[in-house]
C-alpha cells in the first residue's frame, strides 16, 4: 500500500529528478574534489554548480553558501559563530517555540553562563517585534528566529526582526529549514546574517544542508578540519548530498508558484472539511500568517498517539503534539507557548503537504478522519460529559 | 514509532470490554485530562462475589487502550481480593510486554482496578467530587477551593500563584473568579458547635455503628473502638478486615474520611495491634 503521506515537515521524498543527478556519483565519479587528477577535480566543478543552484533559489552569492549536514549542523555553526566571534558578548535571545536544534543548544549553552532570552509568542503562534527590541541589549551576540514553524507553520517577521538587531549591531540567524523552497526568500533584499536550510525537506536527501553565511560577517567553523568549504567547515563533502540539492533547489524555485497555489489549495480544503466535519476541533496557529503546505489541528478529548496509530492503519502519515508521542510527559512546547489547552494539544495532529499530494489523497484523509476521531471519542471517558458541559454554554 | 508487540496493537485497535456498567459495583476514575492519560473502570459482581463483567472508558494513547482492555479481560472471573493482586506487570506481561517509556500505562489501570474495589467496598465514587477546572495544569475544583480557605486567597492571581490554576491558556478564569465568589460567601468553617470529648466519643461510635460496620461486614469484616484519645481514633480490625491487605486503605479512605465527613475534620484513625 502507497501511504498517503502528510508528514512533509518531518522529512519529504527524494525528488526522481534529484535521485538522478545523484546516483553518478557513487559509482562512476567518486572521486574526492580537492584531489590533482580530473578524476576527483570534476566533481569540483559540479559542487561549484550545486552551490550556484542554492544560492539562486535564496537570492544569494554562490560563496556566501556553506554546506554542512543538517539543519542542526547549520544551526549549531551559526550560534557557536557569533559567540566565538564576539566573545565578550553573553547574551542570546530565540522564542519559545524554536526547533530543539536552537533550544536544546542554548539550554547547554545557559549551563556554561550564557544568559538565554526566550521570547513569548501570542495565541496565534506570532512573534511580537516590540518584545523583541525591549530584550535587545548591548551584550546580545546574536537573535535567532525560526522563519517558518515546524509544527504550526506559523511565519515569524524575521526580516524585519534582523533590521532591528542589526541597528543595535546584534547578529540575527534564521532556522529557514521550513521555509525554504515553500515561500519565496531573497537575501538581497535583508539583512539576515545566517540562514540554515536542511536538505531533507526539499526533496534533497538526508544528511546534507547548508548555512547561508553572508558576505563580510565574520564567521568561525564549528567543524575544524580541512580547506573544504572555504575552511568554513572542515571534512571532506558529501558531493552527491549536495549535488542533490542543489537540483532540489532548482525545482523548488519551478515549483514555488505550485507550493502557493495547488498545495496551498489542497491544505486548505484538508484543514477547512476536517474542521467542518469534526465537531470540537480547532486549527492551533495563526491561519492567515503561515506556510501554505502546514495544518495543525486539534481534536478535543482524544489523544494524538491513539489517533495517528488509527491514521496508520489506513496508511495516513502525519505527526502530533501529544506528550506519548514525543516519550515525554508534556506536550508540545510550540503548542503549549501558545497557551493551547492541554485538552486540545494532547489532540492535536499535523498534517503537511508536499506537492507530491494529490486531491484523491485529501478526498481519502477527509473521508477517513470523522470516523477515527469518533471511534476514539466514544472510548473517552470525558467525551459524552463535554459534549453536554458544551452544549449548556 | 513506538515498538509495541502485536498483542497491544491488536488490543487497541479492538478493545475488549469498552463502555461503562450500569449501576456497578465498583467504579473509579483515574488520572486526567490535563495528563494526558485517564480512565474510568466500571465492574459488577456476580452472586458468587466474582467479577461478573467489567468495562473501561478510556482517554490516551495505544498502551493505555491497550491495558485497559487487558485489565479488563483480566480481572473477569475473579474475586475482588484476587483482582487486587493483579499488578501493573501482570497486565503489560498480559500484552507480551510494553516499551518501557509506556508503563505507566500499565499503572494507570493498576490504580483505577484498586480504587474501584476502594469504591466498592465503600469510598464514595467520586471521591472528593472533584472537578477539572484548570484543564491545562490539571487542577479541581476541590484544590482550588482548599487553597483559597486555607490560604485566604482573594484573587485569580493569587490562585495560580498557589495552584497553578488559570496560568496556562486563561480559559478557566471566570470559572476560578466564581470559585473564588463561592468560597468567600461561605460560613466560616467554625460554626459547627464545638464538642465536648463525651459527645465526640458518642458521636464516633454512633457513626461507626451506623455508617461504617454495615458496609464492612458486607465484606466480611469489622472494625472495633479501643480507645478515643482527643481526636485520634485507635482501632482494631476484625474479621475479613485483619487479613486484608488492603486494610489500611480502607481505614484511611472510608473510615477516617466519614469521621471527618460526620463528625470532625480533625479525626484521625489508627490501627492498633489487634
Amino acid at each position: 500500500m502507497k501511504p498517503v503521506y502528510f508528514d512533509n515537515n518531518a522529512t519529504t521524498q527524494v525528488a526522481a529528478e534529484v535521485l538522478d543527478v545523484m546516483l553518478p556519483y557513487f559509482l562512476e565519479f567518486y572521486g574526492n574534489p580537492s584531489s590533482m587528477h580530473t578524476f576527483g577535480g570534476q566533481v569540483g566543478q559540479k559542487i561549484r554548480l550545486a552551490r550556484e543552484q542554492v544560492a539562486l533559489l535564496l537570492g544569494a552569492l554562490p560563496e556566501e553558501i556553506v554546506f554542512t549536514s543538517c539543519g542542526t549542523e547549520s544551526d549549531n555553526s551559526a550560534i557557536r559563530s557569533a559567540l566565538t566571534t564576539r566573545p565578550e558578548k553573553r547574551h542570546i535571545v530565540i522564542s519559545r517555540v524554536e526547533h530543539p536544534a536552537i533550544r536544546a543548544l542554548c539550554s547547554h549553552l545557559s549551563l556554561q553562563g550564557y544568559k538565554i532570552t526566550e521570547l513569548p509568542v501570542d495565541k496565534n503562534g506570532n512573534l511580537d517585534l516590540e518584545n523583541l527590541e525591549k530584550n535587545l541589549t548591548p551584550d546580545t551576540a546574536i537573535v535567532s528566529l525560526m522563519w517558518g514553524n515546524n509544527e504550526t507553520g506559523v511565519l515569524f517577521p524575521v526580516e524585519a526582526a534582523a533590521r532591528m538587531a542589526h541597528e543595535k549591531g546584534i547578529l540575527f540567524h534564521t532556522d529557514a529549514v521550513q521555509a525554504t523552497g515553500k515561500i519565496p526568500i531573497n537575501m538581497k533584499n535583508n539583512v539576515i546574517d545566517m540562514l540554515s536550510i536542511s536538505g531533507h525537506k526539499l526533496h534533497a536527501p538526508k544528511g546534507i544542508g547548508v548555512l547561508y553565511v553572508r558576505r563580510g560577517t565574520k564567521f568561525s567553523p564549528f567543524l575544524i578540519g580541512g580547506h573544504q568549504e572555504k575552511e568554513r567547515r572542515g571534512g571532506t563533502e558529501n558531493t552527491p548530498g549536495i549535488i542533490g540539492l542543489g537540483k532540489a533547489c532548482e525545482l523548488a524555485a519551478q515549483n514555488m508558484d505550485k507550493e502557493n497555489s495547488s498545495v496551498n489549495r489542497l491544505r486548505d480544503k484538508l484543514e477547512r472539511e476536517l474542521l467542518k466535519k469534526i465537531p470540537q476541533s480547532r486549527v492551533n496557529g495563526d491561519i492567515q500568517n503561515r506556510l501554505p503546505n502546514t495544518t495543525n489541528i486539534s481534536f478535543e478529548y482524544v489523544e494524538g498517539e491513539a489517533i495517528l496509530l488509527m491514521m496508520n492503519e489506513l496508511g495516513i502519515c502525519a505527526s502530533s503534539g501529544s506528550a506519548c508521542t514525543s516519550g515525554s510527559l508534556q506536550p508540545s512546547h510550540v503548542l503549549r507557548a501558545m497557551g493551547v489547552p492541554f485538552t486540545m494539544a494532547h489532540g492535536s495532529i499535523r498534517f503537511s503537504l508536499s506537492v507530491y499530494n494529490t486531491e484523491e489523497e485529501v478526498d481519502f484523509v477527509i473521508e477517513k478522519m470523522p470516523a477515527i476521531i469518533e471511534r476514539l471519542r466514544e472510548m473517552s471517558p470525558f467525551w459524552k460529559e463535554s459534549g453536554q458541559a458544551c452544549r449548556k454554554q | 514509532m513506538w515498538e509495541y508487540t502485536d498483542k497491544v496493537k491488536e488490543h487497541f485497535l479492538n478493545p475488549r470490554n469498552v463502555g461503562e456498567i450500569e449501576n456497578p459495583d465498583g467504579v473509579a476514575e483515574v488520572g486526567s485530562l490535563a495528563c494526558g492519560d485517564a480512565l474510568k473502570l466500571t465492574f459488577k459482581l456476580d452472586e458468587n462475589k466474582r467479577i461478573k463483567d467489567a468495562k473501561f472508558k478510556t482517554f490516551g494513547c495505544a498502551s493505555a487502550i491497550a491495558s485497559s482492555s487487558a485489565l479488563t479481560e483480566i480481572i473477569k472471573g475473579m474475586t475482588v481480593d484476587e483482582a487486587l493482586k493483579v499488578s501493573n506487570q501482570d497486565i503489560a506481561q498480559y500484552l507480551g510486554g510494553l516499551p518501557d517509556e509506556k508503563m505507566h500505562c500499565s499503572v494507570l489501570g493498576k490504580q483505577a482496578l484498586e480504587k474501584a474495589v476502594e469504591n466498592y467496598r465503600g469510598a464514595p465514587a467520586m471521591e472528593d467530587g472533584a472537578k477539572i477546572i484548570c484543564e491545562c495544569f490539571g487542577v479541581t475544583d476541590r484544590e482550588i477551593e482548599r487553597a483559597i480557605r486555607e490560604n485566604n486567597l482573594a484573587t485569580l492571581e493569587d490562585v495560580t500563584n498557589y495552584t497553578k490554576a488559570g496560568g496556562g491558556c486563561g480559559g478557566c478564569h471566570d470559572a476560578i473568579a466564581q470559585i473564588i465568589e463561592r468560597v468567600k460567601a461561605e460560613p466560616k468553617a467554625d460554626t459547627k458547635p464545638r464538642l465536648t470529648n463525651l459527645q465526640k466519643i458518642r458521636m464516633i461510635e454512633e457513626t461507626i455503628d451506623r455508617e461504617i460496620r454495615p458496609s464492612l461486614r458486607q465484606d466480611g469484616g469489622d472494625v472495633d473502638i479501643i480507645d478515643i484519645i482527643g481526636n485520634r481514633v485507635l482501632v482494631a480490625t476484625r474479621g475479613a478486615c485483619a487479613t486484608c491487605k488492603a486494610a489500611d486503605i480502607t481505614l484511611k479512605h472510608f473510615v477516617e474520611h466519614r469521621l471527618r465527613e460526620l463528625v470532625s475534620p480533625d479525626i484521625t484513625v489508627e490501627e492498633v495491634s489487634k
